[in-house]
């Protein structure tokens, strides 16, 4: 069975009303431009976003803010898109902050099968509110509970036909923890090669977590998200 | 653009980076710290996955290779790339020397606010508070007064803090404070700036200890 995926529509079959859903990038940058667009052009709505911010003012998952489709996002900064704040105050989306390492550890934690873990990140600040403490070797840890989605959209550089993907510098980031931490997983790339082309030395994510792959349509430049193919 | 009072205080934060050594800079003056280090062992670390940061000039810029304030950088020989919960390990895990770090407020033992501010739309965590737990050394950078005068030194924090760890020094415009047993002192004056001056913009107590040739 191939997981070439021939467009967003059918990349995004096993999205559902309600789900959560895992969107790799920080901001823009490494983020699956084509399957957002594709995400904000189906009719569902209520989603749990886990995503290191929501996009940017009308860009990414910005739009998909806009649509009304987001019940909740999950990151660590929501500064950068002032859409968010908004939004918040007027009580049209929940928002769950994270720090940064506490969010990307969290999603580790639910792709290698962890419950959850004990973290001395935000220890007696708001954040630690309602949050379990221990002390372990004489120092004060906080659990945080293991995150996974519905699906999981990430963007990587290459992708073999078998799922195997490697990534572009910073764009990087949290897609390959994404890529172990959701039920379904669907990869946006620029380019896709034959089995053997990519060392295997060099492959990031193994084949076993993907379970579609789509070629970008829409890119992230020095001037802004262009759309071609 | 960065005028010229961030640029003293990124330049004498410069000062503080002695190679070999791992540095994460934060967004805003402590981004502007890295063009005063000439020493190839001083690694300049982001968060969002690259060992190895450096600038960049117009012509080779990549919008797919950034820093944690999402401009653009560059990748030095010897860089390497890693995702963010690698990239946190290392900074939990101890493996980052020196954080450089903006604040929105501090108090008198060196405890920071630079996250959240009640009522507005600043809320970002980031990885403020992974980087104050995990860096062994954090400096402060920052203006001494928020921009309607008031002191961002104040003897207690009203925004929410973002780690019960104090930082190890404090630098801005005017001064510079050394954090010992979470108590503030004044180790040393920015050139142009009085004692006066000093205690007059200061809220936060804090005790004087001017270091030799400090002047």
């Amino acid at each position: 069975m191939t997981k070439l995926l021939p467009d967003g529509t059918s990349a995004l079959e096993a999205v559902k009303t309600g789900d959560t859903i895992m969107v790799g990038g920080f901001g823009l940058i490494g983020a699956p431009l084509t399957l957002i667009d594709a995400l904000t052009n189906k009719d569902v709505k209520d989603l749990t976003i886990i995503s290191n911010n929501l996009g940017e003012k009308g860009k990414g998952l910005g739009i998909l803010l806009g649509e009304k489709k987001i019940k909740k996002g999950i990151g660590s900064y929501f500064t950068s898109n002032r859409d968010v704040g908004d939004a918040y105050q007027r009580g049209e989306i929940e928002l769950e902050l994270l720090p940064q390492g506490t969010l990307s550890e969290s999603i580790r934690a639910g792709g290698a099968g962890i419950g959850g873990y004990y973290t001395k990140t935000g220890v007696g600040t708001e954040l630690a509110k309602n949050k379990e403490e221990r002390e372990i070797n004489g120092e004060r840890y906080i659990f945080e509970q293991a995150i996974r989605a519905n699906v999981a959209l990430i963007r990587a550089w290459k992708a073999d036909t078998l799922g195997n993907l490697v990534y572009y510098k910073t764009a990087r980031n949290f897609n390959p923890v994404m890529a172990t931490a959701a039920d379904v997983v669907i990869a946006e790339v620029d380019e896709i090669v034959e089995p053997g082309e990519l060392s295997p030395e060099e492959i990031v994510t193994p084949h076993l977590f993907v379970d579609g792959i789509l070629l970008a349509s829409k890119i992230l430049t020095n001037e802004g998200v262009v759309s071609h193919g | 653009m960065a005028n010229e009072i961030q640029e003293s205080i990124a330049r004498r934060a410069a000062k503080e980076l002695n190679g070999p050594c791992v540095v994460n800079l934060g967004i805003g003056i402590p981004t502007l710290v890295a063009k005063y280090i000439d020493d190839e062992q001083v690694y300049f670390h982001t968060e969002n996955g690259l060992l190895g940061v450096t600038d960049v000039d117009e012509e080779n810029k990549d919008p797919n290779l950034v820093n944690a304030g999402k401009l653009p950088v560059g990748e030095t020989i010897g860089a390497s790339f890693f995702n963010s919960a690698e990239s946190f390990g290392m900074i939990r895990g101890g493996h980052v020397d020196v954080a450089i770090l903006g604040v929105l407020q501090m108090d008198q033992s060196g405890k920071i606010a630079n996250w959240a501010v009640p009522g507005k739309n600043i809320m970002g965590v980031g990885g403020a508070m992974d980087l104050l737990v995990g860096a062994k050394k954090v400096i402060v950078t920052t203006t001494h007064t928020a921009k309607d005068g008031s002191s961002k030194l104040l003897k207690e924090c009203t925004f929410p803090i973002t780690s019960t760890r104090s930082v190890d020094m404090i630098i801005t415009e005017l001064a510079v404070f050394e954090v010992k047993e979470k108590k503030l002192e004044l180790v040393e004056l920015m050139p142009g700036a009085t004692l006066d001056e000093v205690k007059e913009k200061t809220e936060a107590e804090f005790s004087i200890r001017l270091k030799e040739g400090a002047l």
